[in-house]
């Protein structure tokens, strides 16, 4: 995985509570068996009238080119729903490298953080202030620091992260590889379980 | 001090703890399906290794298959490439697959308790957010994304940090009519669609002992559409009656064993939680749900709300979620005219679910123009509803019952309801376009379905009831 540092970039505006998975990505758009190409479906429904790409709807932000950037900003309770993990790979492969909302759904945030894409959950008053900025402003996320700053004004606020995985973006280590790296305790964990009372079930 | 029901199984399941990090959990039994493990298997074959534990994995084809003639091949070339990937992959690794014409095969939710694969004690996983399904039977179960998947076929592992815990304690008589979809939906138009987020929930209270496995399976399903990682309820009685003598149930002195364990598991009568609610019970009516997410449900006979009652800064999801439904602020429900009617998916398709279905709808008839169709959470449910007679009482209703799968809970196969046109489902997730592009959802329990179907509008079932 990348390693992830720091994001300085402009920012999309998405004024919309609870987004779900569902519109981050459609479930038509799951057939695939990769993770690539998901970004051009990316908010497919709310991109494209009627499903036809030769006609974006004017009122969504990612059809005004006046907006741009590397980080998605949305109202709370962002990427509720399906635990499909698509809907982090459509985020990613269309070009973010974070979300901030003054919310997220669990299983969301997971799958985020295992693509290397960094939710960052900042106050209900911190978030309105980064609505309020105009479409030039850039934001700064410095992950070493968990620290977000809109530039312009200078305000800043932190965040939190769970050691564990900071250590992991600022690495691009994953959990697959350390969780390889202890296939032995976890040997070890199976024989005492299974001789102690067999509790864990195997299909016969 | 004493512990939760969560508690006693994860702290039973940790391999490891990393220091001010999460804890690494061990899983006992991993479902898999064709929709979020293709790119898992990738995964694995990338690195050149097989799956860890094939027999603790068990597979199945839901999402993406059609619900008539499953004999023939699918017509969706992307679906059955994905189906296929799944049968070659399961092979190609070991693990047991449910799929298309298999006996077994049917929704991941609904054949894992069926089988007797679920049980008590157990950590149980999914690439699907409702596998929250078999927290009923006193296990924590909770859905992932196809990285961790990947981490559970690698290493039958999962990094994973303690959820808070909330406790929810419904007691008391349950209405005539109510059933649990009504509770659950009760449960989340209370709390909102967020506001179970970042914990794990039990379902406590003597309403809830009083409930059956599925309608148990129902309530513990939806534990997601509130942002709770999962629900659970403490196996007694019922949970050991229904698991007995099936298919992989343990057996003689094992089954005795594992009784014994399974009696241990419940929640300390000082053990202390997060977060306390209580319901009672006689306060929740028949539910059905207005809007676009599954936290706006209002009773039947009651009103859409009005812009007065909404707090200002809900009132554009309010609007956004009106409009994309069709629906007016402050009128009455009751009386709207549906479309479609959908009974089926992992909330509600199992064999009580159709029974009560048909026990209600036996001797009458759908109104014209509604389109009714009960599609059976598994094989073996529809097998079971043609041995019960109740296919007959469905075709002289006029509901079409269909072969199983996840069918229109989902638009991903060919089950899709049309845009713009009204569906009254048994599901769980009214999101935009959940069920087609378009497609307006109203949430409810298989009676108030049941209900639409026989009038052709959203219906007080009591007032069917002779
Ligand atoms: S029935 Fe619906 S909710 Fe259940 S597993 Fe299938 S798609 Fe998911």
């Amino acid at each position: 995985m990348q390693k992830l540092e720091i994001i300085k970039s402009r920012f999309i505006p998405l004024k919309i509570e609870n987004v779900d998975t569902d519109q981050i990505i459609p479930a038509r758009f799951l057939k695939a068996t990769t993770k690539e190409g998901f970004g051009k479906n990316l908010f497919r429904d709310w991109r494209y009238e009627n499903n036809d790409e030769t006609k974006p709807r004017k009122d969504f932000v990612l059809n005004n080119s006046t907006y741009s950037g590397e980080i998605l900003v949305a109202e709370k309770n962002f990427g509720c729903g399906s635990s499909r993990e698509h809907a982090a790979w459509a985020l990613k492969d269309y070009g973010f490298h974070a979300v901030v909302s003054s919310f997220f759904a669990d299983i969301f945030k997971n799958n985020a953080l295992n693509n290397g894409v960094l939710p960052v959950q900042v106050s209900e008053p911190f978030l309105q202030k980064i609505f309020q900025q105009g479409p030039d402003s850039e934001l700064t996320i410095d992950l070493g620091n968990q620290k977000i700053r809109i530039d312009g004004t200078g305000e800043e606020e932190s965040f939190d992260i769970s050691a564990y995985k900071k250590t992991c973006l600022l690495n691009g280590y994953n959990d697959i590889d350390f969780l390889i790296s202890i296939k032995n305790d976890i040997e070890i964990f199976e024989s005492k379980k299974h001789s102690e009372n067999s509790k864990s079930y195997q299909l016969v | 001090m004493g512990k939760t029901l969560f508690e006693k199984i994860w702290e039973d399941h940790i391999v490891k703890q990393i220091e001010e990090g999460p804890s690494v959990l061990y899983i006992d039994k991993h479902f898999i399906h064709e929709v979020t493990s293709p790119q898992a298997f990738t995964g694995l074959n990338n690195r050149g290794i097989k799956l860890f534990r094939p027999r603790q994995t068990v597979a199945t084809a839901d999402h993406n298959v059609p619900t008539l003639h499953q004999e023939l091949p699918i017509k969706e070339e992307l679906s059955r490439l994905q189906v296929e990937a799944l049968k070659k992959n399961c092979a190609e690794h070991g693990v047991e697959l449910y799929g298309l014409g298999h006996p077994y095969q049917g929704i991941v939710h609904v054949i894992g308790p069926e089988l007797g694969i679920t049980q008590p004690g157990m950590t149980i996983v999914c690439g699907d957010s409702h596998t929250s399904t078999h927290g009923a039977f006193g296990t924590i179960a909770f859905g992932i994304g196809t990285s961790e998947v990947e981490m559970v076929m690698t290493t039958q592992c999962l990094l994973q940090s303690k959820p808070k815990l909330m406790r929810i304690n419904i007691n008391g008589e349950l209405n005539n009519a109510v059933v649990s979809k009504d509770i659950i939906l009760y449960i989340i138009s209370k709390i909102s669609a967020s506001g179970a987020t970042g914990y794990f929930v039990e379902y406590a209270g003597s309403a809830i002992r009083s409930l059956s496995m599925e309608a148990r399976m129902t309530i513990c399903n939806m534990s997601i559409e509130m942002g709770a990682r999962g629900g659970m309820i403490a196996p007694d009685e019922t949970t050991f009656n229904y698991i007995k003598g099936r298919r992989f149930a343990p057996q003689g002195e094992e089954w005795e064993k594992k009784l014994a364990y399974w009696k241990t598991l419940y929640s300390d009568a000082d053990a202390t939680f997060d977060r306390e609610i209580n319901i009672n019970a006689a306060e929740i009516e028949p539910m059905i749900t207005y809007g676009t997410n599954p936290g706006m449900g209002i009773p039947v006979t009651g009103h859409i709300p009005s812009f007065s009652e909404i707090d200002d800064k809900e009132r554009a999801s309010f609007e956004k979620a009106l409009r994309y439904m069709g629906l007016e602020a402050g009128v009455n429900i009751k009386g709207k005219k549906v479309d479609y009617v959908f009974i089926g998916s992992c909330t509600n398709s199992r064999i009580e679910d159709l029974r009560m279905v048909a026990s209600f709808v036996k001797g009458k008839k759908k109104a014209a123009g509604v389109e009714v169709w009960v599609v059976p959470g598994s094989h073996q449910v529809e097998m079971q509803a043609r041995e019960e007679g109740i296919d007959k009482i469905f075709e002289d209703a006029g509901f079409m019952l269909r072969q199983s799968g996840c069918s229109a809970c989902l638009g991903m196969n060919e089950d899709k309801i049309p845009a713009g046109k009204y569906c009254i489902s048994t599901s769980n997730r009214n999101f935009e376009g959940r069920q087609g592009a378009g497609a307006r959802t109203l949430l409810a329990s298989p009676l108030t379905a049941a209900a639409a179907a026989i009038t052709g509008m959203v219906t007080d079932v009591r007032e069917l009831f002779n």
